[in-house]
């Protein structure tokens, strides 16, 4: 182990444990206004009128018309409105906030208003879709020459469910007009996103526009768009009434009305011969909801992702993320590629079977290694440790002889044992990192000798106030009580861009080191002084056209074995999770806690999404179960020990080593679920989530053919 | 008028019979460590400990707790127990976000209180109210177990 690696006390822990932190609800502040979003009832309509009773003195009804600059949300790009335009596109499409001082009076106006629609067809299915918004393809080697030669195809097609972040803080924002500038406080990851829509919503001046993050109770992808979209939303209402307007989401607005991780159905093709695979034909369709805001670059990382850790050497391809009249998909980690990993790793151990050998040995036999290219003709550049991964796993496990065992079974109780094989892209997909982020990082000493980050980086739980003031620290030589961090604003910080894509550590945090060893060079005690640092692309990266999905779509990879053990009452359907186990590559961990936590979060989250957690839309295109009653999340019950370690494989650009995390510990957890379900019931299954109900399904089935 | 115990201090609230502790102890005593997560009982943010026992104050009418002892965070955080919790939860990492976690450190505390040597069973059902997104509640468990290694003889 590392020095850096060692754990120690979180920055952010005394003030989260004694319940002092504040989040954005916490704040009161004085001619506050409290504001609720009148979101559409129709999946699909155009607006005919919006009648509004009167409105008792101190309240009020902000819409477009209230927004000065441009009535869009800048994201991606800027289809989503901030209030609805001539039509609704999802039910709960904001078409008006009403803002008052009471909230429960704010409540029955809302109440009390009627809009009406002329009704417009919908789409819910996405395979019947006719708006694409993006349509991405990309190939290597010769897929038809591939096929033409092949011994056999084998062809089979996948899907996967929305799932909900449930943070544990809804969305919430407050803002105010102050000194002829708007300022924004919030619960958000990207407060530079923040600020590029609010700029361009109010028609402001950039520089007129302050955007502070709060303490952030959780994001994990549901805080990078969303937050934009009602910053701009409570920015209109604070300027029309020239008052603090605070809006923060109750837990069934924020289940219905806000950003899922994308459904798919994948199909995957695949040529083999003498028992290798030598060509696979990939064809994805991601459920982009009612408008584009991440799913270009979500698809993208799907598809680079949809070959995984295996070496292919002939692939076709194609993916789209299409419209449905469905809240809007977004971020969620992972971003895309849990949904290709899924497929991929079920179309492995089926093909496997089919071909009468063992689903492990099978990939390990494709398995890339260093030296190989990527899928899109880059390079791995570095060591692949999934040998020795995998050899840990089985250590832990006894996977390979449980797992034969577990293939021949009888009686009521019986279990199973599945594997996955996956990794992340770290970084942001392709050139974006150096051609439209452009970080840059600052370190500020104070003529005390007391240094302070400046970063518009957030922690929202995953622990980068401590691992950033680790790395600065220890490159520094100094006490890690010398170097302090605060929350960003954008007042202060530079734009080292969003915190996602896995990017903090690998990229923001090696811009830290280099800032903090210029620091250290020039430290001159009892004086102020500040150094900036800007990002350079590697010279070791093959430059990645996006045109062609070709050249190196990250520097490198984190990688993850994951297995996962079932026990299955084949009389009730009931499925109880024996153990799960992670072996993760994440370079060199900055913190042991803060890892593990990231490793076992992320493995129960995907757990989560592979079992049991399912958005349950009506044909109208409500969703039914928008409460943590009705939409199940792991809790401590559910969890068996879980147990994650960590290799290490210092990443010889990362800061002490580091690469990405937090994204890595999701994507096994589906297949190896999965796989472990079919191993339990002698079945090939092709969907998550798997609940119970499902099983009962199989289980009938086979009682049947009985 | 209803009147209570809370952390140790004798206060009457004005609000209505039928308003929910929860919006009772943020709004009128400016309690914002008693967080909500979900306003209806399923998440376990606003967790408060009633009369000893661990209760979701979303749930609770202030109405009902006429002469009743409620203990928050805020009061919570003076015990030499709290101490014990504190270093364990710190020693493994067990807070990130940290919103579940002033319901989560009172879920500790009773669960302690009923049971100095729980067991990890014990543990997982005693925290089972309280959801956290973060952690895949392993660090959690862990801290609990440490704290009641750690107390010995406080609880």
């Amino acid at each position: 182990m590392e020095t850096i690696s060692k754990a120690i006390k979180k920055k952010d822990h005394d003030s989260k444990i004694s319940g002092q932190a504040l989040y954005a609800d916490d704040y009161v502040m004085n001619g506050m206004l409290y504001g609720r979003l009148l979101g559409s009832s129709k999946a699909r309509a155009r607006i005919t009128a919006i009648i509004i009773p009167d409105l008792p003195e101190g309240y009020l009804v902000v819409d477009k018309y209230d927004v000065p600059g441009t009535n869009r949300v800048q994201i991606i790009q800027d289809d989503t409105p901030v209030f609805a335009e001539e039509t609704v596109e999802f039910v709960g499409d904001p078409i008006l906030m009403v803002v008052g001082p009471e909230y429960n009076k704010v409540e029955s106006i809302l109440e009390n208003i009627v809009v009406l629609y002329e009704e417009l067809v919908p789409t819910f299915n996405m395979r019947k879709a006719d708006t694409v918004f993006f349509d991405y393809h990309y190939a290597k080697g010769d897929f038809d020459k591939a096929q033409d030669e092949a011994d056999h195809i084998f062809e089979e097609t996948f899907q996967t469910g929305h799932q909900e972040h449930a943070y544990l803080e809804t969305q919430g924002i407050i803002a105010y007009p102050h000194a002829g500038r708007m300022v924004i406080r919030g619960s958000m990851q990207c407060p530079y996103y923040v600020h590029t829509a609010v700029t361009k919503a109010l028609g402001y001046d950039a520089r007129n526009v302050q955007v502070i993050q709060e303490t952030t109770g959780g994001g994990f992808g549901g805080k990078e768009d969303f937050p934009s979209i009602l910053a701009c939303q409570t920015a209109a209402a604070a300027l029309k009434t020239n008052r603090p307007v605070k809006v923060i989401f109750n837990r069934r607005e924020d289940m219905a009305f806000t950003s899922k991780r994308h459904p798919s159905v994948c199909t995957y093709k695949v040529a083999v011969k003498d028992n290798m695979i030598t060509g696979m034909g990939i064809d994805l369709i991601l459920n982009g909801g009612a408008y584009t805001t991440h799913s270009s670059v979500v698809l993208q990382r799907a598809l680079i992702s949809s070959s995984g850790v295996y070496k292919i050497d002939n692939l076709r391809v194609a993916g789209r993320a299409v419209k449905t009249n469905m809240v809007p998909s977004g971020a969620y980690r992972g971003f895309g590629s849990p949904q290709t990993i899924f497929a991929l790793e079920m179309m492995m151990d089926h093909v496997a079977r089919k071909l009468g050998t063992e689903s492990l040995e099978f990939k390990e036999k494709h398995m890339v290694k260093q030296g190989d290219t990527t899928a899109t003709s880059g390079k791995h550049h570095f060591h692949v440790p999934l040998p020795e991964m995998i050899q840990r796993i089985n250590e832990l496990t006894d996977y390979p002889a449980k797992r034969k065992r577990y293939s021949r079974q009888s009686g009521r109780y019986r279990r199973g044992m599945g594997l996955a094989l996956s990794f992340h892209g770290c970084g942001f997909t392709g050139s974006a990192e150096g051609e439209h982020i452009k970080p840059v990082v600052r370190i500020r000493k104070a003529a005390d000798d007391q240094v302070e980050i400046l970063t518009g980086n957030t922690d929202m739980g995953q622990g980068l106030k401590t691992t950033f003031c680790k790395i600065v620290g220890e490159t520094l030589g100094i006490p890690f009580e010398q170097v302090l961090i605060e929350n960003p604003d954008t007042d202060r910080v530079p734009d080292s861009g969003p915190t996602v894509a896995s990017r903090s550590i690998m990229i923001v945090g090696s811009l830290l080191q280099q800032a903090a060893e210029k620091l250290r060079q020039i430290w001159q005690t009892g004086e102020e002084q500040i150094v900036e640092e800007h990002y350079v692309e590697p010279k070791f990266i093959i430059p990645f056209d996006l045109e062609r999905f070709r050249g190196d779509a990250y520097p490198t990879y984190s990688w993850a074995v994951n297995a996962v053990e079932v026990e299955i009452d084949t009389l009730t359907a009931e499925t109880r999770i024996l153990g799960a186990w992670g072996i993760y590559d994440v370079g060199v961990p900055i913190d042991l806690n803060i890892i593990q936590g990231q490793m076992q979060g992320g493995l129960l989250q995907g757990i989560g999404y592979a079992a049991m957690e399912k958005i349950d839309y009506n044909a109208q295109g409500i969703i039914r179960n928008n409460n943590f009653s009705d939409y199940s999340i792991p809790t401590a019950m559910d969890v068996p020990n879980l147990v994650t370690e960590v290799i290490n494989n210092p990443y010889t650009h990362g800061p002490y080593g580091a690469k990405g995390a937090g994204e890595l510990s999701f994507a096994g957890a589906a297949p190896a679920y999965v796989e472990a379900l079919e191993n339990a019931l002698g079945v090939d299954l092709n969907k998550v989530p798997f609940t119970m109900e499902d099983t009962m399904g199989v289980l009938r089935e086979v009682h049947h053919h009985d | 008028m209803i009147s209570f115990m809370l952390n140790g201090t004798k206060v009457v609230s004005t609000a209505r019979a039928n308003e929910p502790l929860l919006n009772v102890l943020r709004n009128e005593f400016h309690l914002s460590g008693v967080k909500c997560g979900c306003n209806e009982g399923e998440c376990g943010a606003c967790a408060v400990i009633l009369d000893g026992r661990l209760a979701n104050s979303c749930m609770v009418a202030l109405g009902s707790i006429q002469g009743s002892k409620v203990i928050t965070i805020e009061g919570y955080r003076t015990t030499e127990r709290f101490t014990v919790l504190d270093m364990a939860y710190a020693s493994v990492g067990a807070v990130q976000c940290g919103f579940c976690i002033p319901g989560m450190i009172l879920a500790s505390e009773c669960i302690l209180a009923k049971n100095p040597n729980p067991t990890r069973a014990e543990i997982q059902a005693g925290i089972s109210g309280n959801l956290c997104r973060c952690t895949g509640y392993n660090a959690i468990v862990a801290a609990i177990g440490i704290a009641a290694k750690e107390g010995q003889g406080l609880w």
